[in-house]
């Protein structure tokens, strides 16, 4: 077999160019007999971002970063046909992260067990099923530290263990890969990258809580993750990983797959069992809790995807290893999905303890505005977010929620100047009452209410006393919602007005926007000095705005003014101002 | 049993035990809107929040059991702040009508409101723009004033088994109605009410129809009889202030000759013709096997539609005796008629019932109509009568007692006991014992088929054969009895009942869906109390005593299943399609 060439599209690019690159790379080989030598696999994620074209060999472990299309030639000329190494190509690799649970996300093919056998795959599973009774695997895990990186940090062993000790012939085990956070595809990676990893992580949960049925739950808008899922989970019954008496034990489990039909809410256990089960996906009150009564009424232990890949490893390196990494209550690695205003988003798995300012200039190569960095949101539409005087904060659980924030799945948002904190509250706000089941009052009315609220405030109606509205409001969110949705849907709005009460005051009592972000605060008019009476803007305003005459000058009436920005944009001596 | 702490009082309760109950031992009512004692919780309003030492959430008392050594607090400033709140969100989204609505006064969230001394409205009023839907003519849905609290869903689903309800969309624009937002009519809805009789605010309600019957009664032209159902009499009281249970059927007499009614007739009449009829029917299917056994009774009509939908499979089995209020009906327009020389077409009848589905019965089929026009006119509830009551100005406490206008008005005890599950099939047997026998059971009461459990399964020896008989009520719990019978039949093997009784609603039709609100286990059992004790101090207890049920088949319908008794008290079933379009 030939080597093979793994490559990936720039991650900061939005467009996936990877398949005109795949066409073109393709033919060169052709051109050059060279074909059959080499196989050519398109990846969602390799590990490196901000790289523009990433092009892979991971026999001889030769990374080309920020390859252009007239470099092919000569890499199929040299590397290919002679395993010569171009330098002017090769990658420099950051230091500060640490790839476990991305640890062949980039170096396999994920279509391929044996790729992923090779490196150390199912041996994890072997070792727990030979040598290890499913309680030593609880145990290995308790050692390990391991807690759930869903979101809420519940530790894994513990979670294993309620649902072991329950007693019932029957049990089962669920991955929960309907991620929804907007701006988080961490599990996504995972799958599309390494899904025999979760599959083994999986496999292990079930041997440990003595389940012979697993469950994946993956939402239906990841089609390639769905695929990618099928394809390693026929493998692996093809090998004997799954299915009858594994490795020749009494251990027999089965896994299928369950696709979320697009609601954020199922991702919460006890609605993500419903709608496994076929009902409306609706949190419904615990305890009973999972563990105890779960999936058709049987004990279920559901794991997040990121905690299922992290299992192999701490099996088979044992956790005492992985309770070296991390902090004393924050173990191991996470993965985090930087994004924003950052020069490399993409994927990072760092170290537990690292702290903000390490991810987002050593990692993420600084603000790529050129503009101050404001703040950094984390945690999703659950989290909040962390000005800037919080940067060497190390990262885990607890210093995340004292700061008001929370790990969450691991979503982190880079913030400049040009983000409004009150747009970006309401921005949150709105996915979660978008997506609130409509169940319990403080989360159906009380999210709705707050929206409300913040609209008023940015198309300046706002009100001091709505502040307090907001407050209050929220304050009944946290404490009287049923789930973990509602009881967190109000964290943006509470942490930007614990950190950026002004910037609220501002839109309230000056009506101005500072960031320049919510139009209806916004005044645009013309620069005398500036104008040049081309008369650009009048013609473009599309609701005649704009009025004078070239003797007098142009100007704008606020009254009529729609604030869409069109004169500002058109002006081509930048004689509008906007404020 | 657990021991803990309630707000520092020590309680002791069985174990899963929700904290909610528990604080009610220790003399605590923690507030809520969407837990309902019939109901498991359903956790949708919030307010039952408490806090648990060492926990740092609040945690709702209404599904979270109390735990050995659990110290928890239900009453402080930030508890209450939170609920103050969730009041005011819920009160964002309700309208302000209050005065014009079906449950002023008598609504929980009203209360409520009241209690918290709510005075202003905190935030922006957000009302969803849906329609009423009254398309049933017997309950009426309006979306507009629920609070989500999802009782109705819940009893619809899981305690009815009709699944007529449901919530449909999500999110702020979640609302109640039936899948696939088609109208009620049109909905697996078997018109049973228990939804309305559950729900904390004015969203379902019954159809008003006391205007109706104001309007017949000031009609000079027209002669209007009224009849009283048996759980009416023991449970209309509640609005008055009456110890739970306690039977009025004397005052309600005096009440409705007050009202302006020509005769006052009692449905306990009709149900003593129903048994004369119906353990005819049983003797004969069991002796002399005309029809199938085992026979089910047939006299409550969120049943019979329940059946019609659901389980055709079974419309053999049923007994064709017409239920006791459409009984009186149509011998009120005829008999009674005939024997004061009345023009039928003058005569009102109006049924006060416990029950919503009555509204639907009086025009289900042609055979209602047997007398020649509708044999009875209107259905009214025992809370639309309470209504009517208060709007007369009587006062009902000090009415004097009086008796029912003979002919259609006397009753025997087992007449009463149809008021309670169990007590059709009582009743029936009383007679049909006496049938075979020629003489009265030595003991009448059949306490073995009393009481509130689902399914009440037992053998009565009579004749020398044993009587196997089940009594299911509450419509959850009847497929249990019924795929038993469809067991057997498909292996032809001896039937495992004779005889079944099945009520819609639990507890029979003292648990009715028309009945007072906040119904409980504890209120039906006192309830049906009642009934028991009105049989108890009956003169005659078996419906062929009854003088006046002698005289009517001697007078005017000759022998029971006779061609004209068939023609006027019995009726035929139909499968009916769950979904109607």
């Amino acid at each position: 077999m030939g080597a093979k060439i793994v490559f990936i599209k720039d991650t900061a690019v939005n467009q996936d160019t990877t398949q005109d690159f795949y066409v073109h790379f393709s033919n060169i080989l052709r051109e050059n007999a060279l074909e059959g030598k080499v196989q050519v696999v398109r990846v969602a994620d390799i590990g490196i971002y901000g790289q523009g074209l990433v092009v892979k060999f991971p026999e001889e472990n030769i990374i080309y970063a920020n390859v252009q299309e007239k470099d092919l030639k000569n890499i199929v000329d040299k590397t290919v046909r002679d395993g010569q190494v171009i330098k002017e190509l090769l990658y420099q690799p950051e230091p500060k992260q640490l790839r476990i649970v991305l640890r062949n996300c980039g170096e396999i093919d994920p279509e391929n067990i044996d790729e992923y056998i090779a490196k150390d795959g199912y041996r994890a599973l072997a070792k727990a099923i030979n040598d290890y009774q499913p309680e030593q695997v609880i145990e290995e895990l308790k050692k390990s530290g391991l807690r759930g990186r869903g979101g809420a940090g519940f530790p894994t062993w513990l979670k294993w263990k309620l649902t072991r000790e329950t007693p019932e012939a029957q049990k089962y085990v669920i991955c929960n890969a309907d991620e929804g956070d907007p701006g988080a595809y961490m599990d996504r990676g995972v799958l599309e990258g390494d899904p025999h990893s979760v599959i083994e992580g999986l496999i292990l949960a079930g041997y440990a809580i003595g389940a012979s049925k697993g469950y994946f739950y993956v939402r239906a808008e990841y089609p390639l993750a769905v695929e990618r899922i099928e394809k390693a989970l026929k493998q692996a019954y093809d090998c004997g990983f799954l299915g009858k008496n594994i490795f020749g034990s009494s251990f027999s489990f089965e896994v299928d797959i369950r696709l979320g039909a697009g609601a954020f809410v199922c991702g919460e256990e006890t609605a993500l069992i419903a709608s496994i089960e076929g009902r409306r996906g609706t949190p419904r009150p615990r305890p009973p809790y999972p563990s105890v009564k779960g999936l058709w009424g049987k004990p279920t232990a559901i794991n997040n995807v990121e905690t299922l890949a992290n299992i192999p490893p701490i099996i088979l390196k044992g956790g005492a290893w992985y309770a070296s990494i991390g902090t004393e209550k924050s173990k191991g690695t996470k993965v985090f999905a930087l994004t924003g205003k950052v020069k490399n988003s993409g994927l990072v798995e760092v170290p537990m303890g690292i702290t903000l300012r390490e991810i987002v200039f050593d990692i993420g190569g600084g603000m790529f505005s050129g503009k101050g960095l404001k703040a950094i949101q984390t945690g999703g539409p659950s989290g909040g977010v962390i000005p800037k005087e919080y940067l060497d904060t190390p990262v885990d659980y607890e210093n995340l929620q004292k700061l008001g924030s929370i790990m969450g799945s691991g979503g982190m948002i880079v913030m400049d100047e040009d983000d409004c904190m009150v747009d970006i509250a309401k921005f949150y706000l709105g996915f979660c009452v978008d997506e609130s089941c409509g169940k319990c009052v403080p989360c159906r009315i009380g999210g709705y209410q707050m929206l409300n609220l913040l609209n008023k405030i940015t198309e300046s109606r706002g009100e001091l006393t709505d502040l307090d509205s907001l407050k209050r409001i929220a304050v009944a969110m946290q404490k009287a919602s049923l789930c973990a949705l509602g009881q967190t849907a109000a964290n943006p709005v509470v942490s930007t007005i614990r950190y950026f009460e002004e910037e609220y005051k501002d839109h309230i009592v000056n009506k101005k926007c500072r960031s320049h972000k919510c139009k209806h605060l916004l005044n645009y008019n013309v620069i005398q000095e500036k104008c040049k009476r081309c008369r650009v803007c009048v013609i473009n305003c599309p609701v005649n705005a704009i009025e004078g005459d070239k003797e007098k000058g142009f100007f704008v009436d606020p009254k009529t003014c729609v604030r869409c920005g069109k004169c500002y944009e058109v002006c081509k001596f930048n004689a509008i101002f906007k404020e | 049993m657990v021991k803990g702490k309630i707000n520092n009082i020590a309680v002791e309760v069985d174990e899963g035990v929700s904290i909610l109950d528990a604080a009610k031992k220790a003399q605590i009512k923690i507030p809520t809107l969407c837990k309902h004692p019939d109901l498991p919780p359903g956790a949708g309003c919030g307010l039952c929040i408490i806090r648990i030492k060492g926990t740092p959430k609040m945690l709702r008392a209404c599904c979270t059991p109390l735990e050995e050594g659990m110290e928890i607090t239900t009453h402080d400033p930030e508890i209450v702040a939170v609920r103050r709140t969730v009041l005011e969100l819920i009160l964002s989204n309700h309208p302000n009508d209050c005065l014009q609505c079906g449950r002023n006064n008598n609504c929980e969230l009203q209360t409520l409101v009241a209690d918290f001394g709510i005075r202003q409205e905190s935030f922006q009023k957000f009302l969803p723009d849906v329609p009423k839907d009254d398309s049933t003519r017997t309950i009426v849905l309006d979306p507009q004033k629920c609070i989500r609290c999802g009782r109705c869903v819940k009893v619809c689903q899981e305690m009815q088994n009709v699944w007529a309800l449901s919530f449909l969309e999500r999110g702020f624009c979640t609302r109640i109605s039936p899948a696939g937002d088609i109208k009620l009519a049109d909905s697996p809805c078997i018109r049973c009410g228990q939804c309305s009789n559950h729900c904390p605010t004015g969203s379902i309600v019954e159809l008003d129809e006391t205007a109706r019957v104001w309007e017949l009664l000031q009609d000079q032209d027209k002669h209007c009889v009224v009849q009283i159902a048996p759980a009416v009499r023991v449970a209309i009281g509640e609005a008055f202030g009456y110890p739970l249970g306690t039977n009025l059927t004397k005052k309600l007499y005096a009440l409705l000759r007050r009202l302006g009614f020509k005769a006052v007739f009692d449905t306990n009449f009709g149900a003593d013709v129903t048994i004369m009829e119906e353990a005819n029917e049983f003797i004969q299917r069991l002796q002399k096997g005309k029809g199938h056994l085992p026979l089910i009774t047939s006299c409550c009509p969120g049943w019979v539609d329940f059946m019609e939908k659901f389980h055709p499979d079974m419309i053999d089995h049923f007994s064709s005796c017409k239920s006791p209020h459409e009984i009186v009906g149509v011998l009120s327009k005829t008999y009674y008629a005939e024997k004061n020389n009345i023009d039928p077409k003058k005569i009102v009848v109006v049924s006060i019932m416990p029950c919503t589905a009555k509204k639907n019965e009086i025009i289900r089929s042609e055979e209602m109509y047997a007398s020649g026009s509708q044999d009875v006119d209107v259905a009214l509830t025992t809370r639309e009568l309470a209504r009517m009551i208060k709007q007369a100005g009587i006062d009902f406490v000090n009415l004097p007692d009086e008796n029912p206008d003979h002919l259609l008005g006397d009753y025997t005890g087992a007449g009463v006991i149809f008021g309670a599950t169990g007590g059709v099939m009582e009743a029936a047997l009383r007679t049909a014992y006496f049938l075979l026998n020629g003489k009265n059971m030595e003991k009448v009461e059949l306490n073995q088929i009393r009481g509130l459990d689902g399914v009440k399964v037992s053998e009565i020896p009579i004749n020398g054969k044993r009587i196997r008989v089940a009594v299911a009520h509450g419509l959850n719990h009847v497929e249990y009895v019924l795929d038993q019978v469809r067991e057997a039949e498909k292996n032809n093997k001896e039937m495992p009942f004779h005889f079944i009784e099945v009520m819609a609603c639990l507890g029979g039709c003292v648990g009715g869906g028309g009945q007072p609100y906040g119904v409980t286990d504890e209120l039906r059992a006192k309830r049906a109390a009642g009934i028991y004790q009105d049989d108890k101090s009956s003169k005659q207890r078996c419906s062929h005593e009854n003088p006046f049920v002698q005289q009517l088949y001697k007078e005017f319908l000759g022998a029971p299943l006779s061609e004209k008794a068939e023609h006027l008290l019995h009726t035929h079933y139909h499968a009916r399609p769950v979904y109607a379009k």
